[in-house]
């Protein structure tokens, strides 16, 4: 049998199997995720609506920054955020270190560029549009925040989806700050490159079709959402 | 047509424009203008495509900043709304739409819905209060950006090119929507190149060209005797260049 | 929308204090840097049970290269160490981070190659011997190239077979044990590598082990208790416990029972 069949064969026992450190494994997962895109959400959609909103000096720097940041390796900001929370480091008193924490602050570090950057490209388009309107009905700019925000609701979910999706496929990060602990801070893609450094290459991928059917699943979900809300809302 | 003593009175002050100069990347769009816009009359901004009426609108309103001159409200700013020729709704249903405006000028939350039902009531579209407001026809629409002027209870309201892409039906409602903010006692400032709809509305007439005020008269005037060849070619449909 | 800021509020919240209390649930635990041929082999699975049911102590194991392993034991950052670089563990002790050091069990190294065995090394008398039939074949060899132990201990054997590896054939990975060995079995390479992650190894494709026996392929591995000096926030208490198990006669009986594929693995040898 190929290792491709073997790998799904694998992956459907595991989700039938409702293995209980697999599903140990998927809740640690979506909970590290969730609450960093969470928080990742809650400062970077304000934060991208008021560089939408405003200009200052130092703004294109900072725009040039959050787009730059995009793309930093997560292997870098699981680094920055293990020197941070080491004992050794600035925030050592807190032995946050290995712990689940440490992996939501790595993982919003990743996030929360992609949230704010993409955040303000959707926000400066319909600021475009409303601008008049909403100057003309009275509103100050930080008033406009929240009525833009919510207007932009649509896009602004496909701009969370990005940023869950870069958190739930990262390893580079939480590998460092987390340390794979069995049972402690292991997710779903530690726990990858765990089995596939065993040479367990058909529970590797198996691991992986559950970790892309989760994500897919979250998505999934967050599609109908939208497209009934896109419908509804014209 | 329209005598100054069958005008309802209003309490708004007078609006000043002296030297007002409009710039735009070097290049002026604006020549220097003086106005003085008083009372409650119905005035219509007249002129061709790119003369400048959307941007002496938006002047008056406050919504630019003017590069030489100044706008000036006499004694205090007016309570001011605006409608756009494409209207600007939010992604929420018409009566949320309503009730947001409401919301920005301070009404308190339980007066607001009962507010908001009057007037789609008035403007007709009682029917479609829960519908998304994106969703309405263009004529709709525009009767819904009108109810919502209408709740800010304006004392000036501009208007700007509101009819121009309305079936004929529409433009009627427009139009019976604008006499109703004028019996309420609201001055109008309204831009249109439709000379008819002049015609129906207007108490005065300001023909702009090329960036230039070139006529502010009452309207029987304008059509009798208007006072540039702009004008004169502009009322017999020529193309004014 | 205000109500959905604060379910939002309340999610967050919510999540926080679950990994808050999953953090909490764990009181009694010791955070062990350790190797990741310990770990992949599956011997913490077989004997941190034990420990646990005897103490009520849990083990949280950091699997990392023994380079890595050291640099976090040297931030603070872990309760206790379980490595195997004799030399690197004393000097440890000697500057002053740990206070002292324990052989707990050894295993050996093997030399791992392709099914045909292109350099001939499996008729070499010594490793020292054999690692200079690959050099001189110019056979490609998989090197960890990550300062772990492994790779220490590597590098040592060349140099006593009078080879400085380097060249075309000579492939440092900068990976650790199992993806070296994926990595190996990919381009049909030798290979060093622990006993235990070999046999515990599943994807072997056409490796095969081709030499091992030579004492120079001892492979100590050492638990060291950490300055409660030097971190005093450390748990050393408990660190002390799980030393003093795994050179307990319970600790050792656990090593020795550990078995992979009808193989044991790791043979106990603290002296008490």
């Amino acid at each position: 049998m190929s290792d491709d069949a073997n790998a799904f064969q694998t992956a459907l026992a595991l989700i039938l199997g409702r293995d209980p450190d697999l599903v140990g494994i998927v809740v640690l997962s979506l909970q590290i995720s969730l609450t960093a895109v969470l928080i990742a959400a809650l400062i970077g959609l304000p934060l991208g609506a008021a560089l939408a909103l405003w200009r200052f000096p130092g703004h294109s720097v900072i725009v040039v920054a959050l787009n730059a940041l995009m793309g930093l390796p997560p292997v870098v900001a699981g680094l920055s955020v293990y020197l941070l929370l080491s004992r050794a480091g600035p925030l050592g008193e807190l032995g946050m270190l290995f712990t689940p924490g440490a992996m939501v602050i790595a993982q919003i570090i990743l996030v929360l560029p992609i949230i704010a950057a993409l955040a303000r490209q959707q926000v400066e388009e319909l600021f475009q549009e409303y601008r008049e309107q909403l100057t003309s009905l009275g509103l100050s700019r930080l008033r406009m925040i929240p009525t833009l925000l919510w207007d932009a609701r649509l896009g602004l979910v496909t701009v969370v989806l990005a940023g869950f999706g870069r958190a739930s496929a990262e390893v580079g990060a939480v590998m460092i700050v987390g340390g794979n602990i069995d049972g402690v801070t292991r997710v779903m893609t530690t726990a990858i490159v765990l089995e596939t450094s065993k040479g367990n290459l058909p529970l590797a991928l198996g691991l992986g079709l559950v970790l892309l059917s989760l994500v897919a699943l979250v998505n999934a979900a967050a599609y109908l959402m939208s497209e009934t809300a896109r419908r509804r809302l014209g | 047509m329209n005598d100054m003593t069958t005008l309802p009175v209003t309490d708004a002050p007078p609006l000043e424009m002296q030297g007002v100069t409009f710039i735009h990347r070097g290049q002026r769009l604006l020549e220097p203008l003086d106005l003085h816009l008083t009372g409650c009359r119905r005035t219509l901004v007249m002129g061709p495509n790119g003369a400048g009426k959307s941007l002496l609108m938006r002047l008056a309103h406050g919504l630019l900043t003017p590069s030489a001159g100044r706008v000036h409200w006499e004694g205090r700013p007016p309570r001011q709304a605006m409608v756009f020729q494409r209207p600007v709704l939010l992604r929420r249903s018409a009566l949320a739409n309503l009730a947001y405006a409401l919301a920005v000028n301070g009404t308190p939350r339980r007066d607001r819905k009962p507010r908001a039902r009057q007037a789609l009531e008035r403007f007709g579209l009682a029917a479609l209060e829960k519908r998304p407001a994106r969703v309405l026809s263009g004529g709709e629409q525009q009767r819904l950006a009108l109810a919502r002027a209408w709740l800010l209870d304006p004392e000036v309201l501009f208007l700007d090119e509101p009819t121009s892409a309305l079936d004929p039906a529409a433009i009627k409602a427009v139009e019976d929507a604008v006499q109703e903010f004028h019996n309420r006692g609201t001055r109008i400032v309204m831009s249109s190149h439709d000379l008819h709809q002049a015609r129906r509305l207007a108490d005065d007439v300001l023909f702009l060209c090329r960036g230039r005020l070139i006529e502010h008269t009452p309207t029987e005037t304008f059509f009798t005797a208007p006072a540039s060849s702009q004008a004169r070619a502009f009322i017999r449909g020529d193309l004014v260049l | 929308m205000q109500n959905k800021a604060r379910i939002a509020l309340t999610a967050v919240s919510l999540l926080g204090l679950s990994m808050a209390a999953q953090a909490q649930d764990g009181e009694r635990y010791i955070t062990l840097a350790s190797t990741t041929s310990t770990e992949n082999s599956g011997l913490f699975d077989a004997i941190i049970p034990q420990f646990t049911e005897t103490t009520g102590i849990d083990v949280r194991v950091v699997a990392v290269g023994t380079g890595q392993a050291f640099e976090i034991a040297r931030r603070g950052d872990a309760d206790s160490l379980l490595v195997h670089d004799t030399a690197g563990e004393e000097r440890f002790v000697e500057e002053g981070y740990g206070t002292e050091r324990a052989d707990v069990m050894y295993n050996d190294f093997v030399l791992i190659g392709p099914g045909g065995d292109p350099a001939g090394i499996a008729d070499a008398e010594t490793v020292a011997e054999a690692l200079s039939l690959i050099a001189e074949a110019e056979a490609p060899f998989a090197s960890r190239g990550d300062d772990s132990g492994t790779n220490r201990a590597e590098l040592r054997l060349w140099d006593s077979a009078g080879v400085e590896p380097g060249g075309e054939w000579y492939r440092e990975l900068g990976s650790g044990m199992g993806p070296t060995l994926n990595t190996a079995a990919g381009m049909d390479a030798y290979v060093m590598s622990d006993r235990a992650t070999w046999v515990a190894f599943d994807n072997p494709q056409d490796l095969a082990l081709l030499f091992e026996g030579d004492d120079a392929l001892f492979n100590q591995y050492g638990s060291l208790l950490i300055s409660q000096e030097r971190f005093p926030h450390l748990k050393h208490d408990l660190a002390e416990q799980w030393h003093n198990w795994l050179l307990s006669d319970e600790g050792q009986q656990a090593i020795a029972d550990f078995e992979v594929k009808g193989q044991q693995l790791f043979f106990p040898n603290a002296t008490q």
